[in-house]
């Protein structure tokens, strides 16, 4: 049952684009075209589970016996570039395929903020759950939290980029063409999913 | 470029927010208020002015393969700094800012000011650059959030002055988006160098 909250949660209620403002740079850049977004959404899927879950080890066992919890930052965006290195060697080496279609948009995963955002919210932030007391979340959980948000962004990205091919074709005002007019879509965007709040 | 248009150019020809589109989800996601953007804007300013002194001074010693994460983990540092800095001298904004300040580190405008200006200039330059790109920011947000805040709330900096609740929506998630898009279209109709 507070699997199937977070899981709601995460999507639909707090998604992580439209009401957490995470990974909006990447979001604007490559939603241009249905295809690059559905990659870039596989990527950021596969990169946030994987850091989320080496990053709440780390956290777990090796920051905070030894409280170094100040040093949280550093080693956590430190972890997240080596990972993304690590991916894409290893994919690259098993699975050419999956390499192809996710291999451009690896590197740029660093500077998502939403990777290192999910990272943090997992090891501070206290969720209560359905009336439970509040609590930080355990392993199995936050690899649930961080699954169920990139799956969010995915779902709204790919949404956003059939808008937005949508949107090309027609005709805009010189000075709201480009960025303007795709941030006020997202706005309208976000207030269909403002809708959502109220149901956990 | 004389000394005074580094730290002007912020303000119109280079401005982060609207001419470089650059670090979008502090600008969307801590605008709630005027003085929210305003302690979001100063603490990335912060960061911005040590992170390019420190690189400026740092670069011609850092090999070009590993520069990127020599960047990242100065960035990081100074980064660091704030957070216990503002814990210990200003918690108010700490809390409201929340996870905003730690992701100063993967805010594209650091890194792409370290990338494009402070690696091949001067310290001073760079400082001057930093500070420049910093009250752009600063005024942007402060700008953005005043607008949200007037029209979410009816009130200014703090001072209400509209009864009543205004349009809720404006402070919320939609606002931040529409706001920002609507003040591009003002920001390219009128002040864009064509």
């Amino acid at each position: 049952m507070e699997y199937l909250l977070i899981i709601i949660s995460a999507i639909f209620v707090n998604n992580i684009l439209l009401s957490q403002f995470l990974g909006i740079c990447p979001f604007l850049g490559v939603s241009n075209k249905l295809s690059t977004a559905t990659g870039m959404s596989g990527a950021v899927c596969f990169v946030i589970t994987l850091a989320t879950i080496v990053t709440y080890l780390i956290n777990k066992y090796l920051l905070l016996p030894f409280g170094l919890e100040f040093l949280q930052t550093i080693a956590f965006i430190l972890v997240i570039a080596a990972l993304v290195q690590i991916v894409e060697i290893v994919l690259k080496k098993i699975s050419p395929s999956l390499y192809q279609a996710l291999g451009i948009f690896l590197p740029l995963i660093t500077t998502n903020c939403a990777v290192l955002g999910v990272a943090i919210t997992v090891v501070t932030k206290e969720f209560s759950l359905g009336g439970a007391e509040a609590h930080l979340l355990n392993l199995g959980q936050a690899t649930v939290y961080a699954l169920a948000t990139s799956v969010g962004y995915g779902i709204a990205m790919i949404l956003f980029a059939g808008l937005r091919e949508h949107l090309a074709g027609n005709h805009v005002p010189e000075a709201f063409k480009g960025l303007p007019i795709a941030l006020i879509t997202v706005g309208i965007m976000a207030m269909a999913f403002l809708g959502f709040s109220g149901i956990v | 470029m004389s000394k005074w248009s580094l730290v002007t150019k912020g303000f119109v020809k280079d401005n982060p927010t609207f001419v470089l589109v650059l670090g979008m989800c502090p600008t969307l996601a801590t605008t709630t208020s005027a003085i929210n953007g305003l302690e979001m804007g100063l603490a990335t300013l912060f960061v911005l002015v040590l992170s390019n002194i420190a690189i400026s001074a740092l670069a011609p010693l850092v090999p070009d393969k590993v520069h990127i994460p020599v960047y990242i983990v100065v960035i990081a540092t100074f980064v660091t700094v704030l957070q216990l800095v503002m814990q210990a001298y200003a918690p108010g904004a700490y809390a409201t800012l929340g996870l905003f300040i730690p992701l100063i580190v993967v805010n594209c405008i650091v890194l792409g000011r370290a990338e494009a200006f402070a690696n091949k200039n001067t310290v001073v330059d760079s400082a001057l650059d930093g500070l420049g790109i910093g009250l752009g920011f600063t005024l942007s947000l402060t700008v953005i959030g005043l607008v949200r805040e007037i029209l979410g709330s009816g009130s200014a900096f703090g001072f209400k002055f509209i009864p009543g609740d205004g349009m809720l929506a404006f402070v919320m998630a939609p606002g931040a988006f529409i706001v920002l898009g609507y003040l591009m279209v003002l920001f390219n109709k009128y002040l864009k160098k064509k």
